[in-house]
């Protein structure tokens, strides 16, 4: 902004766009029509459904379940239109989520894209994402949960409270822990929030299922469960390429077989976490690519720079046997 | 005695959508709000009692408004405000108060 601080009356300049309250239209006759299309292009939902087919690579029944909302709270606004209960007036759709999924697989990015979704459609009024766990939670002594919860929340108002591993929020070993405080008034704000407030609990699968196990009432209060399941071996090579596009690196056709070969096998070993596995292994293969053109010296194109080679990615202990016969 | 001070004190009371509008105003001119208290609502009782700290990283009306409920249902019989303090250097000073809330009865000012 370059408004000149000071103690004079400045007069507002224009607003920018998104903040102004939206103006509440007439109703329209029984026999008018609303186009769907028109609908999609106004609120600009069809750029980021695109994108989340772009940029994310396989979670299709995730991809599903998010057409499928955006496509009711269009629905919900076309229904307003008409002075149909709808989003205003029938009070507004619950739209808490839960994320279940094993490491790496998207949790949180899909979380930051419903966000901003949820903005376009006209669900939440900022669209802002405000990732907490236990630690930003739970208190450490008597009386210091419900403040420490409560900011939180109000924190996350008009945007999406994002828990990562909501499970330790419950610790079934301890019945005097603060956990069990935290999940009350959260699902207090959860029932009487729903305008302000969209909750998106994240977790591993079987774990969060124990929580929900114990905690009935929050299960019953989250919509939409969504799983996400775990890449095939051809979305994490597409999800590779993609990681190093955006980075500006490219694999030689070399490389390209020598990266499914690394991906197959790290696969089956333990502690693999999907996308996040590829994303350091693209870390490490840039160390030794950097560390072989500095060992090489001379000249170095555009080109040197951008390319990754098999032996990047042979050095890795994933091929073990190989490195240490060759 | 209805007492008159901060801004729009000359307006009826404003509703909680009146103080939204307003709240989002002073959110969207990069003001923190914060919500205060008093019995005493002499002009040079500058010591307003905080309900809570500033509420510096707040970027949305709603959660401040929801502080002011809760600051009512806590204190319905006290004089409550919500102030906008502009942290921009050169102003570093509060932008904008009102009242949201005052007692059913006014007894008016004490002599301090």
């Amino acid at each position: 902004m370059t408004v000149r601080p000071g103690f004079a009356l400045s007069r507002p300049g224009p607003a920018q766009a998104g903040d102004q309250e939206p103006a509440v239209p007439e109703p329209l006759a029984d026999d008018a029509t609303v186009d769907v299309e028109t609908e999609r292009a106004g609120s600009r939902v069809g750029e980021i459904l695109d994108s989340l087919d772009t940029d994310l690579v396989g979670l299709e029944p995730v991809k599903t379940r998010i057409k499928e909302i955006a496509a009711l709270l269009l629905v919900d606004r076309a229904r307003s239109r008409f002075g149909l209960p709808g989003m205003g007036t029938a009070g507004p759709p619950s739209l808490h989520m839960c994320f279940t999924g094993n490491p790496g697989t998207g949790k949180t990015t899909v979380a930051l894209r419903m966000a901003e979704l949820l903005h376009r459609l006209g669900y939440l009024r900022r669209g802002h994402v405000v990732s907490v766990t236990r630690d930003d939670l739970v208190g450490q002594y008597v009386g210091h949960t419900a403040p420490k919860t409560r900011d939180a929340i109000i924190r996350a108002m008009g945007g999406v409270l994002f828990i990562d591993e909501a499970y330790y929020l419950y610790r079934a070993e301890n019945e005097r822990d603060y956990g069990q405080e935290s999940i009350e008034i959260l699902l207090q704000y959860m029932e009487n929030h729903r305008a302000d407030l969209v909750v998106i609990m994240a977790g591993y699968a079987e774990r969060m299922e124990a929580f929900f196990a114990s905690n009935p009432g929050m299960s019953s209060r989250i919509a939409h469960h969504l799983e996400f399941p775990d890449y095939s071996l051809d979305e994490l090579a597409a999800i590779g390429e993609l990681m190093l596009r955006e980075q500006r690196y490219r694999l030689s056709a070399a490389a390209q077989a020598t990266f499914r070969d690394y991906l197959a096998r790290r696969m089956t070993q333990p502690r693999f976490a999907n996308a996040r596995s590829v994303r350091n292994a693209l870390e490490r293969a840039r160390l030794r690519h950097a560390n072989r053109l500095i060992a090489a010296g001379g000249a170095l194109g555009k080109d040197d720079l951008m390319r990754l080679e098999p032996a990047d990615f042979l050095a890795s202990r994933v091929f073990g046997d190989r490195s240490r016969a060759s | 005695m209805r007492i008159t001070q901060g801004t729009f004190s000359y307006l009826p009371d404003l509703t909680d959508q009146e103080i939204t509008g307003q709240l989002g105003y002073a959110l969207r001119q990069g003001w923190a709000l914060s919500v205060e208290f008093t019995d005493d609502p002499h002009p040079r009782n500058n010591y307003w009692d905080m309900w809570g700290l500033p509420m510096f990283d707040l970027p949305d009306a709603a959660g401040v408004l929801h502080e002011i409920h809760r600051c009512r249902r806590a204190y319905p019989d006290s004089y409550i405000r919500v102030s906008a303090y502009d942290s921009r250097q050169g102003r570093q000073t509060v932008a904008l108060s009102f009242l949201v809330n005052r007692p059913a009865i006014e007894p008016g000012l004490r002599p301090v």
